[in-house]
């Protein structure tokens, strides 16, 4: 098993550096640069900046240099918020966007499984419509819709909760961004679980189980269950790189101070250094969990096993 | 959203109650949204408006800015200018202090302007304090940085010489760049001084937290000069990019002051918030810029001048963006100081005659409906641009004009200004400070920011006559003269004057509207 995490980890090393290197070529591709803005800036100032910054260099020779400054752990300065380097930045905002993103996806969890569960045990009742439904609007109804919604009517009108700020983490601060954040969550996996759960019972193991005579309950929570989590969690690999990492559309609407808007804030201002900051990090985060994910399912399914 | 529009009514009554009730008066707090995160909160690694509010709250130069904006004088409380104005002594106060209690002296003054000088510190700025004798030199490396032109006498003494006379250059100094910066502090904790815990200012406030992307706490400094008479306990700034959280959070009484507010929410602001929502003229101008360089349409002056003609302003200010923008019929705006606009001169025509005037031009031009001007406007992304230049182009359509409209987000636009790829582009500008020069010369030969390389003897002159004017009132005509010029030749397209745009709280008091929307902390106080 550990052989086979340290294996996974050395494979991750091309794949990065593939990431790597695409977005670094991509990014130098894009025209404009980090000092085009409104107003030109004279011609010696503009070639001391880029001197500093080392882009006056030819591009491979950009690359090359970031690519050792990286490997000593060094992401950089930040182009644009001049008093921090991009590890500062994540180191700041990382922990902000992971407790709203864990919070998001334990919410989701909660709801989606169960209610995919009954829809899935009540197939084409009433009930059954109602989740779909409203999980079908769930998925469907954007984020930057339903935000400023909650914060109109929750925040401004009925002045229940703040309408945006951190304030170090306090839960009221949380609970609308959270919410924001896991309804299309909550959507998916309710989809997924009802959908996953009606496949499993019509299978072969399942009959087995009832005429064993098993209640209906044991055959749910002891047989169905596990198996039909199964896609679920490969979901939640990706997902919660995608939910940890920050929402550039609930930070923005909300004032969270978490690193989602760097990706894409550092990439209008062609902030270089966060841009490739962040998409490392990210590229690392989704390895790891890939990974991760991978571990559970051998212990939600004995058939799969790393043991070489 | 179903749900949303059947309880309107309700809702929205609820809004108002909500809103008339929940503006509070809070312990002394002043809570404002600036419109983004500071790049830096060191006054040589800034060149933003926003980075403005907060680096002026802790920091003051030698003038500084009243309420209204006005320079009244800062760490030096008395000057003398040399008679060919090149040569300025000032006096600094004897109670300037830092917020550490160490004494604010010439050499802090001196050690800052020969910083933001040097290329190591990489300032985009440095170059408004060019007028200092030999600073562009000492920039570029042509001269020994103990070579600029200023000196401290004494420690209470500070001198300043400038290359050639500037009259605006008092007012510069109350600008960010001219800020001084504490020697001691700085050699100390080098690059990251300007961070809380390190920061040393000697403004009327101090740095005490900053929580990257949330928010910047600043309290009063007891060490400031005029410390007794700040009424506020602290002063929060909020960095908020989406207008819109900002009005929502103004609305839910979480901030006192919004520096900026949605467009679109103008109309339903003045009806609803009417006490709350302050306009006013702005240091800014909105124009399309005609490209004058050969090959392009735009390089002959009738057709930039039917093309100027056909404009609506009107039609764009009230029905297309009726956001309280002035339309525009000059290059410089309204309000600046010792100055007096020229005006376009078919400003006084009818619509009607302004459209026979630019069918003829666009004849003798030898455009016409069997050899339409083909024209590729560019504009950077926004839905306000978007709105103005579809506008604009319908305006053209009956001179025979097709418009090809690009859009692209800014950093490209402003790269393709620069590369001149364009025939008519968006651009606007804002004054680095209170002085037509600062437009105009966007428009002289051969400058950075002239991106249609609009070029014109006669203009240029009176420009270089103006520089050497000591007079402010006659220097300000010259500098007229000059826009005329650039007016009747059609060198840009003005469209319309900018405005500001703030919430403020009703119960501040010392809120003054100013044309450059200058609002240090110090002035403000909750009313009891």
């Amino acid at each position: 098993m550990l052989l086979y995490v340290f294996k996974r980890l050395f494979q991750a090393i091309p794949t990065l550096l593939i990431v790597i290197t695409l977005s670094f070529f991509l990014m130098h591709l894009a025209p404009g640069g980090p000092f085009d803005g409104e107003r030109q800036l004279p011609a010696e100032i503009e070639a001391n900046l880029l001197a500093t910054y080392n882009l006056d260099q030819p591009v491979w020779k950009q690359y090359l240099i970031y690519l050792g400054n990286l490997l000593q752990g060094d992401f950089g300065p930040s182009f644009r918020y001049k008093d921090f380097t991009v590890t500062e930045l994540i180191a700041e905002g990382f922990p902000v966007s992971l407790e709203l993103g864990l919070w998001a996806i334990a919410l989701a969890l909660l709801l989606g499984i169960p209610l995919g569960i009954v829809a899935a045990l009540r197939r084409n009742t009433g009930l059954d419509y109602v989740v779909m439904g409203t999980a079908l609007a769930g998925v469907a109804i954007p984020n930057f819709v339903i935000a400023p919604l909650l914060a109109l009517v929750f925040g401004v009108m009925l002045a229940w909760l703040p309408v945006g700020g951190w304030n170090d983490g306090h839960w009221r601060n949380m609970v609308l961004p959270v919410v924001a954040l896991s309804i299309q969550q909550i959507a998916y996996i309710a989809r997924m679980t009802r959908a996953s759960m009606i496949e499993v019972l019509g299978s072969h193991f399942i009959r087995t189980a009832r005429a064993k005579g098993l209640s209906e309950r044991e055959v749910i929570w002891h047989h169905a269950l596990r198996p039909s989590l199964l896609p679920v969690v490969s979901y939640l690999g990706p997902a919660i790189a995608g939910i940890i990492t920050g929402s550039v559309v609930i930070e923005q609407i909300f004032g969270i101070p978490g690193i989602g808007r760097y990706f894409v804030q550092a990439a209008l201002n062609r902030d270089y250094t966060l841009v490739m900051g962040t998409v490392v990090f990210y590229g690392m985060l989704i390895v790891l969990l890939n990974l991760i994910v991978d571990l559970i399912y051998s212990v939600l399914d004995p058939q799969i096993r790393y043991d070489d | 959203m179903f749900l949303h529009l059947r309880l309107r009514p309700t809702l929205l009554a609820i809004t108002l109650a909500a809103t008339l009730t929940t503006l509070p008066t809070h312990a002394d707090t002043l809570r404002i949204a600036i419109m983004g995160e500071p790049a830096s909160l060191d006054p040589h690694k800034i060149s933003g408006k926003w980075e403005n509010d907060v680096v002026g709250d802790l920091f003051e130069g030698l003038v500084t800015e009243a309420a209204d904006g006005e320079r009244i004088p800062g760490v030096a409380e008395s000057w003398e200018i040399s008679e060919d104005g090149t040569v300025y002594t000032f006096h600094l106060r004897e109670d300037a202090r830092w917020s550490d209690g160490e004494p604010v002296t010439a050499e802090d003054f001196v050690f800052a302007f020969r910083r933001i000088l040097d290329p190591a510190t990489a300032a985009d700025y440095a170059y408004l304090l060019y007028p200092v004798r030999n600073a562009e030199a000492i920039y570029t490396g042509a001269a020994e940085p103990h070579t600029l032109g200023i000196e401290a006498l004494d420690a209470r003494t500070l001198q300043i010489t400038l290359e050639r006379s500037t009259p605006y250059f008092l007012d510069q100094l109350s600008h960010y760049t001219a800020y001084p910066v504490p020697k001691h502090v700085v050699e100390e904790h080098g690059d990251r001084w300007s961070r809380a815990g390190n920061m040393v200012s000697n403004g009327p406030f101090k740095l005490q937290r900053w929580q990257s992307q949330t928010r910047i706490e600043v309290i009063p400094n007891e060490h400031f000069h005029a410390a007794d008479d700040i009424a506020l306990d602290e002063v929060v700034y909020f960095p908020i990019e989406e207008r819109n959280t900002a009005l929502n959070r103004f609305r839910a009484g979480e901030i006192d002051v919004a520096r900026e507010f949605p467009t679109e929410q103008y109309a339903w602001l003045r009806d609803n918030l009417p006490d709350a929502t302050h306009t006013a003229p702005f240091l800014g101008i909105y124009y399309y810029v005609f490209n004058s360089r050969d090959g392009h349409p735009t390089a002959d002056p009738s057709v930039r001048e039917a093309l100027s003609l056909a404009v609506r302003r009107e039609v764009i200010s009230e029905q297309i963006l009726g956001t309280g923008e002035e339309p525009a019929y000059s290059f410089v705006p309204p309000g600046v100081g010792h100055y007096d606009p020229a005006q376009l001169a078919f400003a006084d025509m009818s619509q009607e005659e302004r459209m026979a005037r630019a069918q003829e031009l666009m004849a003798e031009a030898g455009y016409g409906p069997d050899n339409p001007l083909e024209l590729r406007l560019r504009y950077n992304t926004s839905e306000d641009h978007r709105k103005v230049a579809i506008a604009i182009a319908a305006m053209w359509k009956p001179l025979g004009v097709e418009v090809d409209l690009f859009n692209s987000e800014v950093a490209v636009h402003y790269a393709d200004l620069r590369q001149g790829d364009f025939d008519v582009a968006r651009a606007g500008w804002i004054g680095d400070y209170n002085d037509a020069q600062n437009f105009l010369s966007l428009l002289e030969s051969g400058v950075a920011n002239n991106y249609g390389a609009y070029s014109n003897e006669e203009f240029d002159a009176l420009m270089r006559e103006a520089a050497e004017t000591q007079d402010l009132d006659r220097r300000g005509e010259i500098m007229a003269d000059a826009e005329q010029v650039a007016l009747d030749d059609s060198a840009t397209l003005p469209i319309n004057y900018y405005v500001s745009r703030n919430l403020v709280n009703p119960a501040l008091q010392g809120w003054e509207n100013n044309i450059e929307d200058i609002h240090r902390s110090r002035w403000i106080s909750f009313e009891d």
